[in-house]
């Protein structure tokens, strides 16, 4: 059972369904990806090692489609506060976010609008995301649905 | 070769407890540069009603994806995790994995399905902290490409 945030700083009475969060863009480089791997546990090699990349068939070193989605999310989590307004969060990996060594990496862009509003009592919107990374889509089906005060 | 529908329902006893620790979600929230205070800085969650520091939307899935590994590493399923890539995640929250919750995960797997020759694996993972209340679901779908041919 789903009960409205007490605590979000958004008012569901003052988003419509249309409405654009406020975009963000995140640096990836190849440090952020070895600082992730520590964080998350995740030691793959097509993360951190570009030969290994390359033998599987990669372009080059890829990041976590983990770490996509953890910066995805923030563009919700910026906009309500507190990171718990929200409910549910689900993505598809459908492109690499290939990150070169270099001092440039990659950028991984991020927007979100209100695609519909769910529920009154509840007080719930679906929020749906779009993550490109060199002019691709690197996440497919990318919804959060959010609790709003 | 496909997997063996069989396996489909098919769950795995609960992983031992898993303590979250609050300097591991500071690890992990400045590994993704997300400076929400509600993640390192009680008295900011307190104000939020959480009663210490919660955790990021996707932190769990560290603790999920390694509970899974009871599915993954099964010698009688057989998957071949060389060639498997991340499909879909999805998680559905009851509450914020926060500092000090001590989480078992109980993994089931939901589907397999056979397309032009990859195996496709639905893991769910239900969490449940110490006194059994459920904390979050999180939903993998695994990939394993098709095995070239010889």
């Amino acid at each position: 059972m789903t009960t409205p945030s007490t605590t979000a700083k958004i008012r569901y009475e003052d988003v419509e369904a249309g409405a654009e969060l406020p975009a963000q863009t995140f640096p990836v480089t190849r440090a952020t990806l070895v600082r992730y791997a520590g964080a998350s546990g995740d030691f793959n090699p097509i993360h951190w090692n570009e030969k290994f990349a390359k033998e599987v068939g990669l372009p080059d070193v890829i990041a976590h489609g983990m770490f996509t989605m953890a910066e995805a999310i923030r563009v919700v989590t910026d906009w309500v506060g507190d990171p718990a307004a929200v409910a549910e969060y689900g993505v598809r990996f459908t492109k690499p976010v290939v990150v070169p060594n270099d001092d440039e990496g990659a950028v991984i862009e991020v927007s979100a609008k209100v695609a519909a509003k769910l529920d009154d009592d509840a007080r719930t919107v679906r929020v749906d995301l779009t993550a490109m990374s060199a002019g691709q889509k690197v996440l497919g089906m990318s919804r959060a649905v959010v609790r709003l005060a | 070769m496909a997997l063996d529908q069989s396996f489909v329902g098919r769950s795995y006893p609960p992983t031992g407890p898993y303590e979250v620790g609050r300097e591991k979600i500071r690890e992990f929230a400045e590994a993704v540069g997300d400076a929400n205070p509600a993640y390192t800085d009680t008295e900011a969650a307190k104000a939020y009603g959480h009663p210490d520091v919660i955790a990021p939307p996707t932190f769990v899935f560290a603790i999920t994806f390694k509970a899974a590994g009871q599915v993954i590493e099964d010698p009688q399923l057989g998957l071949d995790y060389s060639r498997v890539v991340h499909g879909d995640q999805k998680f559905a929250y009851t509450r914020p994995v926060r500092a000090g919750d001590r989480l078992s995960v109980t993994s089931t797997i939901e589907a397999i399905k056979s397309m032009a020759g990859n195996d496709i694996l639905d893991i769910r993972g239900e969490v449940h902290d110490e006194a059994g209340e459920h904390v979050v679901t999180a939903w993998t779908k695994l990939v394993a490409r098709a095995a070239e041919e010889a």
